[in-house]
């Protein structure tokens, strides 16, 4: 609450970013304590992870640190204030009418909760039931997410991918790390971490029918361990690992492998997405099937978040002129 | 018993807060982080009506009878990326604004605009 309070007053960026980073954390471990610990992992790797390091490689692209104080009207200042009084006033009364917070008795547990609970053990055979409610029962939701996600990996991709992708250009150090080359216990520290975080990926990837995970955490990990090398090593580096028509490719096959699992399940005399038939026992079936949408979920996200750094990252490089803007975080 | 309600007021007042930042701020990386503030406040909206008094975590295990509602659950984990995705796009149309109009702020945009009719 305090930081998101403090991100209205603050008008330097970066600070605003890291609170932004500190909120996110806070709201994960909120999520945790509401017995949601899938939501509380996603929104650590993405709200802690993710997003400010994109929103920090705006910053070293925009190359303006702080909003300079405008004057404004009385009539600006007070427009919005008003606006936002009476819409929360409203919304206020409105909750008199919601159940309690943690109520059984609330419409939300009383329809199709209690089935996804009781039921999912028998038809679906795997423990965590956000994984059978996410990749089975609302599997279709589920593909149209991933298809957004992929949509927006290709506007990114548009909007700042292709300029500079030329073969023979020399790729420099990210804007962010270039001061980050010489910092021995990074390079030592992150040796050791980034391993255990690929591994810690597929874990959360493969382990995720049993403990909370799945395709989607699983991919932001591994995109997170990906960004970690390129801001300690530089983009050259990744790039010898991983090419960007690579990224591009994986991250059409996870929404193909996603949309080909339900193709396939259709040819074998089932409903789209019905992973019953894939296999002669409808729950091995399922199995197979939900391991195979993962794996497609999290191909996409993590080509989608690398690809996404990599433009991000990969634009600021070919500007050198840029580069000293981003080096003293202050 | 009226305080069985302050989740919703936690996240009306953040949900406000949001607001006030997308519709007061000038500078457009602002907006974007006053629009992810609101999408947060609706994460805990459904997370926290997904939990149930006594329950546990939805893996699940013998012994235990009581889990939290599963579905909101799903429905934020997978909100939780795409809104990445999109605040990332919003991100890099900043970064091309910036390099059309050499500023992010929205005033000095709409003044350009204005001078170039």
């Amino acid at each position: 609450m305090a930081t998101a309070t403090a991100s209205i007053f603050l008008r330097d960026l970066f600070a605003l970013v890291m609170l932004f980073g500190i909120f996110s954390l806070l709201t994960a471990s909120f999520f945790l304590n509401l017995d949601a610990p899938d939501v509380a992992m996603t929104e650590a790797a993405i709200g802690a992870g993710i997003s400010p390091i994109l929103m920090l490689g705006t910053l070293a692209l925009i190359r303006n640190r702080s909003a300079p104080r405008v004057k404004k009207t009385i009539r600006a200042t007070m427009a919005p204030i008003l606006a936002v009084t009476i819409t929360g006033a409203a919304l206020i009364y409105a909750s008199f009418d919601m159940p309690y917070l943690a109520d059984p008795q609330a419409p939300a547990h009383n329809h199709v909760a209690p089935r996804y609970i009781q039921q999912s053990l028998q038809e679906i055979g795997i423990p965590n039931a956000v994984t059978s409610v996410l990749a089975s029962y609302r599997g279709y939701d589920t593909l149209g997410e991933v298809f957004v996600i992929f949509t927006a990996g290709i506007g990114v991709l548009a909007l700042l991918g292709f300029m500079h992708n030329t073969s023979g250009r020399r790729y420099s150090q990210f804007a962010d790390t270039a001061s980050l080359d010489h910092h021995t216990i990074l390079h030592v520290i992150s040796k050791i971490a980034i391993p255990l975080i690929l591994l810690f990926a597929f874990y959360v990837q493969f382990h995720g029918e049993y403990s909370p995970g799945g395709g989607f955490q699983a991919g932001v990990i591994f995109a997170v361990a990906f960004i970690l090398y390129a801001m300690i090593y530089g983009l050259e580096t990744v790039y010898k690992v991983v090419s960007m028509r690579l990224i591009r490719m994986t991250m059409v096959a996870g929404v193909l492998l996603y949309a080909g699992t339900g193709v396939a399940s259709l040819f074998l005399g089932g409903n789209y997405l019905d992973y019953g038939t894939l296999a002669h026992e409808p729950v091995h079936g399922q199995h197979l099937g939900i391991i195979l949408i993962e794996l497609g979920v999290a191909l996409c996200v993590a080509s989608v978040m690398l690809s996404t750094f990599l433009c991000f990252a990969g634009r600021a490089a070919v500007r050198p002129d840029e580069m000293e803007e981003g080096d003293k975080p202050t | 018993m009226i305080f069985g309600l302050f989740n919703y007021w936690i996240v009306i007042l953040m949900m406000m807060l949001g607001f006030y930042v997308v519709i007061e701020a000038n500078n457009l990386i602002k907006k974007i982080i006053g629009l992810n503030i609101f999408q947060t406040s609706v994460f805990i909206l459904y997370i926290s009506m997904g939990k149930i008094t006594g329950g546990t975590a939805p893996i699940l295990t013998e012994g235990v009878e009581i889990y939290a509602n599963p579905l909101p659950q799903v429905l934020i984990l997978t909100a939780i990326v795409v809104g990445v995705a999109t605040t990332a796009l919003g991100l890099a149309l900043i970064v091309r604004i910036k390099e059309a109009y050499d500023t992010i702020e929205e005033d000095e945009i709409y003044l350009q605009d204005r001078t170039l009719k």
